[in-house]
């Protein structure tokens, strides 16, 4: 395809890794935030191409993955009521709950929906009057701009049997958090490409000023990765802390203005739990009291949630890059994709999924 | 989640008092919302995420990346190993850029 075919040309790849290897003359740790990132760089094997101790530590951007639970069971318990049309995005059904998923309760009769976009939640609900449907607002900066504007829609349209269950989260609080984590071992970020065609760089001088780290802003190509890491190490080994847009065809510095208009009208920041972290100040949006009547957890009051997580699951691990997936023990035994112990296993953004589904090999029968 | 494809606008329309359009993917049409790039031009990319384009895609700057790419390939082809930083200064500058315009790394 047009634009993305390109991006992926073997012979300049090499010429790029040249440059990486060329430039680096010690180890660094460098976090790639975004979880589409991390399949990108596994699929493509480019952390088994880059200088040896030039690590990649895979970082939180999976927001399937870091959706909290109570937020999970709170989406299983509205899904199971009859006169619900609950409609997600696919990633979401496998994703364990407490006890059981959405596909579960799809496989029982329940009417859950995967849909491509939440309009498409909105045109079931405005064709279904008799039926309340609830959309599963998940999501970082990228997808927020969707999710606010069917919000807005609804509201215009007229259609009040619209609802949105909201757990957005957002990307420079959880830069911040890492950075001030004891256990902090990343030294620079590869910036999430999208995420910054939406809310461009602002927010993230002061995060590379602050914790005096370089910032590089990175698309999902196998030469956009790699001019990223490229851009990051040059400013390591020069001791710069910097932020740099290596994806200048996808992301102007100010962003979507347009976008961001939407975004503040629609939410406000609330502090949010991240499944496998905890909780992150300032660190969500949830819907705005001006259009809190769209609110599913107001609308469908839900109580009594008591939360189980799996005492196997290490994906809070794997979600703050303390370890790679093949350290954990249940790791394509007790949890596979079919069998997930946690979200990371699940999501096509989870670190957990991408090591599965292209490095399980690697790991040594015992 | 926040993977997000570049099409090409086929064509632009009014639903329900939202600008919509046709976008073609390599081959696969898809409607897309265009309410936060409301000037979009039929023939331009756009960067499109869960039905919403986000962003138009700089074709400019694409091209104008992957000669740079290029330009270092060939460099090393004929110096026999990479020498120098041919477009550091341009992408920093680009990051900084106040006026909120993105200005591709362009080799010297």
């Amino acid at each position: 395809m047009k634009y993305l075919d390109e991006f992926g040309d073997p012979d300049l790849a090499r010429a790029l890794l040249d440059r990486i290897h060329a430039a680096t003359t010690q180890p660094w740790a460098i976090m790639e935030v975004c979880g589409g990132q991390t399949h990108s760089i596994i699929r493509h094997g480019i952390d088994q191409l880059l200088p040896a101790g030039l690590e990649l530590i895979h970082g939180p951007g999976c927001p399937v993955c870091v959706t909290p639970l109570e937020t999970i069971d709170r989406a299983l318990a509205i899904a199971r009521r009859p006169e619900v049309t609950f409609c997600s995005f696919g990633d979401m059904l496998r994703v364990p709950g407490s006890r059981d998923d959405l596909f579960t309760i799809k496989s029982q009769g329940g009417d859950v929906r995967v849909v491509y976009s939440p309009l498409d939640a909105l045109t079931i609900a405005g064709e279904n009057p008799d039926r309340q449907v609830v959309f599963f607002g998940i999501g970082f900066e990228t997808t927020a701009p969707a999710n606010a504007m069917t919000v807005v829609q609804a509201r215009r349209l007229g259609i009040p049997n619209f609802s949105l269950l909201v757990s957005h989260v957002l990307v420079p609080p959880a830069i911040a958090a890492i950075m001030e984590s004891p256990a902090c071992r990343v030294q620079a970020f590869l910036a999430a490409g999208h995420v910054c065609s939406v809310m461009g760089l602002s927010q993230y001088h002061p995060l590379a000023q602050r914790y005096r780290v370089p910032i590089v802003v990175t698309g999902f190509e196998p030469l956009d990765l790699l001019e990223g890491i490229r851009r990051t190490v040059v400013q390591l080994e020069e001791g710069r802390h910097e932020v740099e847009n290596a994806y200048p065809r996808a992301v102007p510095a100010a962003g979507n203005p347009a976008a961001q208009a939407v975004l503040e009208d629609v939410f406000e920041v609330t502090d949010r739990t991240w499944r496998g972290i905890g909780s992150i100040p300032g660190s969500g949006w949830r819907l705005s009291q001006r259009y809190a009547e769209y609110d599913a957890e107001r609308r469908f009051d839900v109580t009594g949630i008591r939360t189980d997580e799996s005492p196997l699951c290490r994906s809070g691990e794997v979600l703050q890059g303390l370890i790679k997936p093949t350290e954990c023990a249940a790791f394509g035994r007790e949890c596979t994709p079919r069998m997930p112990l946690g979200a990371t296993m699940v999501s096509t953004e989870g670190a957990c999924a991408a090591y599965h589904a292209y490095r399980r090999l690697d790991v040594a029968p015992t | 989640m926040c993977l997000a494809v570049p099409g090409r606008v086929l064509t632009i329309y009014a639903e329900r008092g939202t600008t919509m359009a046709d976008v073609d993917f390599g081959g696969a049409r898809k409607k897309v919302c265009l309410a936060y790039l409301p000037e979009t031009q039929v023939g331009e990319y756009v960067i499109v995420h869960v039905g919403f384009a986000i962003q138009r895609l700089d074709e400019a700057s694409a091209l104008e990346t992957l000669a740079t790419f290029e330009r270092m390939g060939l460099l090393a082809e004929e110096f026999g190993e990479p020498s120098g930083e041919p477009f550091g200064e341009a992408g920093r500058e680009a990051a900084a850029e106040p006026d909120g315009k993105s200005r591709p790394a362009v080799p010297q």
